[in-house]
């Protein structure tokens, strides 16, 4: 596996490693292997899910089949981790096929993106991608049941029509069932792409509705479904992993005589670690083997390990604070620069800076990393609870020295997925011991602690923002410094300095209307695994910038959302190739301009169901933040309490959420409320920080996350109409980075205390 | 060798006193409904009912169980509360990953067998020991309200 080109990869796959972005359509000249010239046209530039490894597929006889029960089954090739991805894209095939819902069943795909299209299920893109293959997938199946029934009658297929599971002849009232038809109707050529009558917006019965059942929820509430945890296979091992406690270091001896004595205790194997850059591998370390999981984990106990901690070994939080500071407090590389900021802001009389700061936090998936292999006769299979199964297939693939085809990767439930679950280094382990094993099944569960320890950790940043401002206190020159560690760092050694989908998260690609914008990224290098963590860079650049919108909002002594739509400047579309934002969430710029009108609306929206301008009690607050992330625009307004005592409570958000056209809309809803809730654990207490190399916190006592009598008591989500016109957007994240500013910009309002911190734990406390 | 009733069902296990009860019926009566979170009784996934009272079983060895009825999620079911409250959930499409939602409907079935119709600081109070990750509180709350409403029919 190269990485060589991975900073200029629009998502973060190692498989595709054309230099893609930035190739124009049109002809080139190339020079073929015999040397001679000739002209070749090269291929347009792809966006969405045509640029994701795998593509899109519509293949309906891969995604659908029909028994002659009557049962539908239709093929879910997306990881479900909460987001209601495995009713929402079998609805959508399901409405244009005209089944009904209660005869629907899903089969979840195991990891395959050549026989599915891109499987990767990450970065909001699940029904923005898929909604138009499954939409085709729906109606083709449609068409040929239509077809093998107008045949077996013997009528012109303009007189038939599927109706909610079965065939009507029009004149004649005569009906065939989707099960009578289907051994014929799979014999029935597949109409062409261009031949396919897809639904109008009017016609659909469960697409924009709510009245599917959630495939999994009766499962879910009576404790029987498969999550990667729950996987029993016949002579199981049960292994757990003593690893390094320090990213990078190494087993320098160990002693597993006692572990061994433990009751249950069958086997302790030495895992090789990895060279950098981290990548999917496992960290390596002891893996303690047992008859259940009790007794590996009185096994680990046991053990005794002297680690040579490596280099990261000093790698320390409170120090490293300053390293960003100092960092940011110097010039550096520009990412974008439209007019002069610099020479503005040299020369100006009213300047205005903040520096916004935030730890490193952990996923913390409720289900912990866990998987399990066993190999038979050369062939390895897998169950697991990961985002993305290619990747997984192709990293176990790789550990095992197998071919990927003698690789299975069956996709389980995921509880909680945040993007950890994209990084399958848990099923590499389970690879590596099952084949020590001679191919025994093996699962490997990972402890809470394992899971805080050793996370691909959302990174650490120090934000800072220079203003020049007007005689009106407009900004006339503005100089955003991003400073953190990247997440290429995880694909590339020593990679520094943001690369171009974090930059494009709310850094570059902020649309003010101000003349002089200016945006450097300082190289700053990484000292643990960083990966990434619902919505991703926009949590630190919306804080940063939405925090700091506020406050210049408060030196002009103006209102927060007035100041804010000036800032925005008129309803327009902009290019956002023209601020530097080479990446647009993989999206083409012209289907997916950065929308100013939307964004306007949104923040309107959410003010006025929010009451903004109302009168508050005494110690309440409004404050109110924008994000358009995941091409989608979001707006929150959220009221805060802040107790006598320091203690910030939220009784109530309003969540204006512009995704375009709304598929499934109450898992908008729910995904809005969850992404809200999350947001408001990583501004209230959310917190990993390193000392001598080792993350600090262990569990939930000490990570703490919200709990339901701290969370927001209403969350009330408003969501803009769009009809068919207008492309998805994403659902899973763009909520979540919205939060932490209008928390603070509510406390700041509630009591003039500005936060430049997360989290804020006990700051407001006296 | 210990004699465990889970789910009303008399099972001999081979495990040591001190084994978690979270493992024994995990690992050992293979029932993976009850779901391993923290092992330190911090986020109430592994909550069973043990003579009907709500227990942290990561925290709880077999040796306490001895004797005593457990429930776990796959039998909640067939009490008229916890009927009720798997009703409310899905009416109210609570789950999200639904991995902590078997925790989540123990804890709320049990609060509910004591206290029929809880306010919402009674609410707090019984359910702040059970961690949802995805955020689904606002909806559990509403469901408790909602189960209790529809339980006392």
């Amino acid at each position: 596996m190269s990485q060589e080109s991975i900073l200029d990869l629009p998502d973060l796959n190692r498989r595709r490693l054309l230099k893609g972005v930035g190739i124009a359509t049109g002809l080139a000249l190339t020079i073929g292997v015999n040397g001679l010239v000739r002209a070749a046209v090269e291929e347009p530039k792809k966006y969405g899910g045509d640029a994701m490894p795998g593509g899109l597929k519509a293949d309906v006889l891969v995604f659908v089949s029909i028994s002659t029960d009557g049962i539908v089954n239709i093929v879910a090739h997306r990881s479900e981790m909460g987001q209601g991805v495995r009713t929402s894209l079998p609805m959508v095939v399901a409405d244009e096929l005209e089944a009904d819902w209660e005869r629907v069943k899903v089969v979840q795909a195991e990891g395959n993106e050549a026989r599915y299209g891109n499987q990767n299920t990450d970065g909001s893109r699940s029904m923005r991608h898929h909604f138009e293959p499954m939409r085709r997938i729906g109606a083709t199946a449609r068409m040929m049941l239509e077809t093998a029934a107008a045949l077996a009658w013997g009528v012109p297929i303009s007189e038939v029509e599927a109706k909610q599971h079965q065939v009507v002849h029009k004149p004649s009232g005569k009906k065939l069932g989707y099960g009578e038809l289907s051994a014929a109707a799979a014999k029935v050529p597949v109409p062409a792409r261009d031949k396919l009558k897809l639904k109008s917006s009017a016609e659909f019965r469960y697409i924009g509705k709510q009245n599917t059942r959630n495939i999994d929820g009766q499962k879910i509430v009576t404790g029987t479904t498969h999550y990667g945890i729950d996987t029993q296979l016949k002579g199981m091992l049960h292994a757990v992993v003593a690893r390094p406690p320090v990213f990078g270091g190494k087993v320098k001896s160990f002693d597993a005589s006692a572990a061994l004595k433990v009751p249950g205790v069958m086997k302790v194997i030495e895992l090789q670690g990895s060279n950098l850059p981290p990548l999917f591998h496992p960290l390596g370390g002891i893996a303690v083997l047992a008859s259940n999981t009790w007794a590996a984990i009185k096994g680990r106990e046991a053990l005794k390990i002297t680690w040579d901690h490596g280099s990261n070994a000093s790698y320390d939080s409170q120090a490293f604070r300053k390293t960003l500071e100092n960092a940011a407090r110097k010039p550096a590389k520009a990412v974008r620069n439209n007019g002069d900021a610099v020479g503005v802001l040299a020369k100006s009389k009213q300047l205005f800076s903040a520096e916004y700061y935030q730890p490193h936090i952990a996923h913390g998936t409720m289900e912990p990393p866990a998987a399990t292999v066993q190999i038979v006769d050369g062939k390895c299979e897998a169950w697991a609870c990961v985002q993305d199964p290619q990747a997984a297939l192709n990293t176990v693939a790789g550990h095992l020295g197998f071919k990927p085809e003698n690789v299975k990767v069956n996709v389980t439930l995921l509880g909680g997925g945040f993007g950890r679950k994209s990084k399958p280094d848990f099923v590499a382990e389970a690879a590596l011991l099952s084949q020590a094993m001679g191919g025994k099944p093996v699962k490997v569960t990972w402890t809470r602690e394992d899971d805080l320890h050793h996370d691909y950790f959302h990174t650490v940043s120090l934000e800072r923002i220079e203003c020049a401002l007007d005689a009106k206190g407009m900004p006339t020159a503005w100089l955003h410094r991003t400073t953190a560690p990247t997440i290429a760092s995880t694909f590339v050694e020593n990679a520094k300095g943001g690369a171009p989908f974090e930059l494009g998260m709310g850094a570059v690609n902020m649309p003010f209307n101000i003349p002089n914008m200016r945006v450097e990224s300082p190289e700053i290098p990484a000292h643990t695994r960083i990966g990434w963590f619902r919505s991703v860079s926009n949590i630190p650049h919306a804080f940063a910038v939405q925090s700091f919108v506020a406050e210049l909002a408060h030196q002009a002594k103006r209102d927060p959302r007035d100041y804010l739509l000036d800032l925005l400047g008129p309803a327009r579309k902009v290019n956002p190739e023209s601020i530097s934002d080479s990446w647009n969430y993989g999206e083409s710029p012209e289907r997916y301009p950065i929308d100013i009108g939307r964004m306007r609306h949104v923040v309107e929206l959410a003010c006025q169901k929010a009451g903004w301008g109302r009168k508050l009690p005494k110690s309440h607050g409004l404050g109110l933040a924008l994000c358009y992330n995941f091409v989608t625009y979001i707006a929150t307004v959220v009221e805060v309490v802040v107790g006598d005592d320091g203690e910030v409570s939220i009784p109530r958000v309003d969540i204006a959420v512009d995704c375009g056209p709304q598929v499934n809309p109450d898992r908008i809803r729910s995904q809005a409320e969850g992404a809200c809730i999350m947001g408001a654990s990583l501004t209230l207490t959310g917190e990993i920080t390193f000392k001598n190399g080792v993350a600090q916190q262990s569990n939930f006592h000490e990570y703490q996350v919200l709990r339901i009598d701290e969370a927001p008591r209403e969350i009330r989500v408003h969501m803009v109409d769009h009809g068919l016109d207008v492309p998805l957007g994403g659902v899973g994240e763009p909520v979540t980075p919205t939060i932490a500013p209008a928390i603070c910009n509510a406390i700041f309002a509630a009591t003039g205390q500005r936060i430049r911190t997360l989290p804020i734990r006990d700051q407001l406390k006296a | 060798m210990v004699t465990l009733e889970i789910n009303g069902k008399s099972s001999q296990l081979d495990v040591p006193n001190e084994m978690p009860l979270l493992w024994a019926i995990r690992d050992i009566a293979q029932l993976t409904g009850t779901k391993f979170g923290c092992g330190m009784a911090l986020c109430g996934a592994c909550t069973v009912h043990l003579d009907n009272e709500p227990v942290r079983a990561c925290v709880t060895p077999v040796s306490a169980a001895v004797g005593k009825k457990i429930t776990t999620v796959e039998a909640i079911g067939e009490d008229k509360v916890g009927k009720a409250v798997q009703q409310a959930w899905l009416e109210l499409g609570v789950a999200q990953c639904g991995y902590c939602q078997a925790g989540q409907v123990m804890s709320a079935t049990a609060l509910l067998k004591s206290t029929s119709n809880p306010t919402d600081d009674e609410i707090d109070e019984a359910m702040s020991g059970n961690i949802c990750r995805c955020g689904t509180y606002p909806r559990i709350r509403a469901a408790i309200k909602l189960a209790a409403k529809e339980g006392t029919k």
